[in-house]
C-alpha cells in the first residue's frame, strides 16, 4: 500500500527550472524519524483532516515526492501567542517534525539568523521561489502614522508585508490579529491595526483565527495545503471549514446540560461544581466557530469550558468589542451608551407602554368632557 | 386607502348596508395565527437569551431549554410560512390585502391624510375620517413595524437558526449572508434579533391599544372586523 520512495529519496525534481529543496520524507529521515512513525503520522494527519483511510498513502506519497514548499512567516503587531501555540503541536508529531515539514525559511522569532543576514534570506526566498512560497502572517500591520507603530528592519511592517505578499502563492492569516485585528484593533484602535485581508487584495487568504489558534489546527492547515497543493475549503468568512465549520456549542460536552436547562448561576455554586452549562455566565460557545470542544488544547488535555470558564469567543471577529465576556445578553455599542438589547428595547417598550397609558387617559378625559359638554345638549336622547 | 376612495366604496355599499366586507377569511385566520406565533416567539425568545432558573436532577431527565427552543423554532416556521402565505394573499386577495406591503408614498394626498390622522391622535382634530381598510397612519405603521419588522426578524432569526443546523444547511445557505453583513460575529446578530423582539413588543402594545381605541372612538368597527371580516360604520 505504501510505496517506498527510491533509496535516498526523490532527488531534486527539476520541474521547470525552479530549484527546490528536499522532500519532507528526506528531511524526516535525516532527523532520525523511522518510516514506521512517518506512516503513522500520515494516517493521523488523514484522520485529523477528516479524510478516509485511503488518503493516508496519498499523503505519504505526496510527502515523499513533493519538494517542500518554502514558507515565510512574518510577524506584525502581535503577542506571538500563535507561534507559542504552533510549536506545541502534538499531532502531527512534534514541533521538530512540523518545523522541518515546513521549509520555514524565514521566521524572525524562531530563526537563528539575525539582522542583515536574516533579511538576506527573505530576499533570497522571494527571488528564488517567486510565486511559489506560502506567506504566513502572524499579527497585523498598523496603518496609522504611516505604519510607524510597527517597525521592522527600519521600515514600517506594512511595507514588508506588501512586498513579501506580492510574490507569494497564498497567505495564511494566523490568529485573530491577522484575521480580524484582535485586541490591538479593539476600539478606539489608536494604531489603526488592520487585518491582512484589508490590505492585501490580490492573493488567496486563509484565515485561521483564534487567540491563539489551536496548534493542531495550524499544523493541519499547513499539512493540507502542502499535501494537496490547494487551499482547504473555506467558509463565507475565509476560514477552513474543516475546523471552523461548527460552533464550540455544537460539540460541547456540557451541551446536554444546556438542553436540559441546567446552568451555572454563580461561579462558586453547586452547579459550577457539577459542571453544568456556562451559558448564563456569558459563555460565547454558541456564537464561536472553532474546534476547541473537539480538538481541545495541549495534546487534547482540556479547553476553557472544561476548565470551568466560559468561552470568550477569541476566534470571532471583534470579540473585544462585543460586550462583557460574562454576560449572555451583551451590550450593543451603536446607541452611544453601554446598554444591552434588554435595556434599550425594554426601555423603549416601557416608554411606549407609558405613552399608551397616558394617551388612553387623555382620550378618556376628552371623551368624558365631550359627552357631558357637547353631546348632551345636541343629542336627542 | 384614501378617504375619498373609501368614502366612495362605503357609500356604494351603504345603499344597502352600513358594512363592508374587508378582511377575507384566510387573512383573518393568518392574523390570529400570526398573533399567537409572535406571542410564543417573544416569550420563548426572551428565555432563550436569559434562561429560567437551573433545573435540578440528572441532565437526562429534563429537556427544558430544548423544549423552549423547539417552541421558538416551531413558532418561527409558522410565522415565516404564514408571512409567505400573506404575501401570496396580497396578490390573490382583495385590494385591502395589499395595503401593508405597498405605500402610496408619491401620493401627497395620502401623506396629508397621514398627518391628519396624526393630528387626530394628538387631539387636534375633532373627528377622524372614515376608512374601509387601514387609515394611512395605521398603514404606514403596519408597513414599517410589521412588514419590515417581520422581514428583519425572519432574516436575522433564520441566520441564527442556520448556525444550529450547520454550515451548508438551507438556512445557512439562504440567510448566512446576514452574519457577514453585520460584521461576521454572530453575537451581534443575537443582540440585534433580541432588539427586534422589543421593537415587536412595542409595536404590539401600540397595535392593540390603537385597535381598541379606534374601535371605541373612530367611526368604524375595528376588533370585530378582524373576527368577522365586516367593517361596520357607525354613522
Amino acid at each position: 500500500m505504501f510505496r517506498r520512495a527510491p533509496a535516498g529519496g526523490v532527488k531534486k525534481t527539476n520541474e521547470g527550472d525552479t530549484p527546490m529543496t528536499d522532500t519532507f520524507y528526506e528531511v524526516l529521515r535525516r532527523q532520525g524519524i523511522t518510516r514506521r512513525s512517518f506512516l503513522k503520522f500520515c494516517s493521523l494527519t488523514a484522520t485529523s483532516l477528516g479524510l478516509g483511510s485511503a488518503f493516508a498513502p496519498k499523503i505519504a506519497h505526496a510527502l515523499e515526492t513533493k519538494p517542500r514548499t518554502p514558507v515565510i512567516w512574518l510577524h506584525g503587531l502581535e503577542c506571538t501567542c500563535c507561534s507559542e501555540s504552533f510549536i506545541r503541536s502534538a499531532h502531527p508529531l512534534t514541533k521538530d517534525v512540523v518545523l522541518s515539514m515546513l521549509s520555514l525559511d524565514y521566521d524572525d522569532t524562531l530563526m537563528a539568523a539575525a539582522g542583515h543576514q536574516a533579511e538576506a534570506i527573505l530576499e533570497e526566498v522571494k527571488r528564488k521561489y517567486k510565486g511559489n512560497y506560502i506567506l504566513a502572517v502572524e499579527g497585523n500591520p498598523p496603518l496609522n502614522e504611516d505604519g510607524m507603530f510597527c517597525i521592522q528592519s527600519g521600515r514600517p511592517f506594512i511595507e514588508k508585508l506588501k512586498e513579501t505578499a506580492a510574490d507569494c502563492k497564498a497567505i495564511i492569516s494566523w490568529g485573530s490579529c491577522a484575521s480580524w485585528g484582535c485586541v490591538q484593533a479593539a476600539k478606539p484602535n489608536p494604531t489603526r491595526a488592520t487585518p491582512v485581508h484589508k490590505v492585501i487584495f490580490d492573493k488567496p487568504i486563509i484565515k485561521v483565527p483564534g487567540c491563539p489558534p489551536i496548534a493542531e489546527v495550524m499544523t493541519a492547515v499547513v499539512t493540507y495545503m502542502l499535501t494537496f497543493d490547494k487551499l482547504p475549503e473555506l467558509d463565507r468568512q475565509g476560514r477552513p471549514k474543516m475546523f471552523y465549520g461548527q460552533r464550540i456549542h455544537d460539540k460541547c460536552y456540557r451541551r446536554p446540560h444546556f438542553d436540559a436547562g441546567q446552568f451555572v448561576e454563580e461561579w462558586d455554586d453547586d452547579q459550577a461544581r457539577m459542571g453544568y452549562c456556562l451559558y448564563k455566565m456569558g459563555c460565547k460557545g454558541p456564537t464561536t466557530y472553532n474546534a476547541c470542544s473537539t480538538v481541545r488544547w495541549n495534546d487534547g488535555v482540556s479547553f476553557p469550558i472544561q476548565s470551568g470558564h466560559g468561552c470568550i469567543g477569541c476566534s470571532e471577529d471583534g470579540f473585544w468589542d462585543k460586550g462583557s465576556f460574562y454576560d449572555r445578553v451583551t451590550d450593543i455599542k451603536q446607541f452611544g451608551v453601554e446598554a444591552n438589547a434588554d435595556k434599550v428595547g425594554g426601555t423603549a417598550a416601557a416608554v411606549v407602554g407609558a405613552s399608551v397609558a397616558a394617551h388612553a387617559a387623555v382620550t378618556a378625559l376628552a371623551r368624558a368632557r365631550q359627552k357631558t359638554g357637547i353631546d348632551t345638549p345636541k343629542g336627542e336622547d | 386607502m384614501l378617504a375619498e376612495q373609501d368614502q366612495f366604496e362605503a357609500e356604494r355599499s351603504a345603499r344597502m348596508v352600513k358594512a363592508v366586507y374587508v378582511y377575507e377569511a384566510p387573512l383573518r385566520l393568518w392574523h390570529w395565527v400570526n398573533a399567537l406565533a409572535i406571542t410564543v416567539l417573544a416569550i420563548t425568545g426572551y428565555f432563550i437569551g436569559l434562561p429560567l432558573p437551573s433545573v435540578p436532577g440528572e441532565a437526562s431527565n429534563s429537556f427544558l431549554m430544548g423544549y423552549i427552543r423547539f417552541a421558538h423554532f416551531a413558532a418561527a416556521y409558522i410565522f415565516a410560512i404564514g408571512f409567505i402565505g400573506r404575501i401570496y394573499w396580497a396578490f390573490v386577495g382583495n385590494h385591502h390585502a395589499r395595503q401593508i406591503f405597498i405605500l402610496p408614498v408619491w401620493n401627497m394626498k395620502w401623506w396629508s391624510e397621514v398627518f391628519y390622522e396624526l393630528r387626530w391622535y394628538l387631539f387636534l382634530v375633532k373627528e377622524p375620517k372614515k376608512y374601509v381598510g387601514h387609515n394611512p397612519l395605521a398603514q404606514l405603521m403596519m408597513f414599517l413595524f410589521f412588514t419590515v419588522g417581520a422581514v428583519y426578524m425572519i432574516c436575522t432569526g433564520f441566520a441564527l437558526y442556520g448556525e444550529g443546523l450547520g454550515e451548508g444547511s438551507w438556512a445557512s445557505q439562504m440567510f448566512g449572508w446576514v452574519m457577514t453583513a453585520v460584521g461576521g460575529n454572530s453575537m451581534q446578530v443575537h443582540s440585534w434579533h433580541r432588539l427586534g423582539m422589543w421593537v415587536t413588543v412595542s409595536f404590539a402594545v401600540v397595535h392593540i391599544y390603537a385597535a381598541i381605541r379606534e374601535d371605541i372612538m373612530s367611526r368604524q368597527s375595528l376588533i370585530s372586523t378582524m373576527i368577522s371580516g365586516w367593517r361596520m360604520f357607525k354613522d
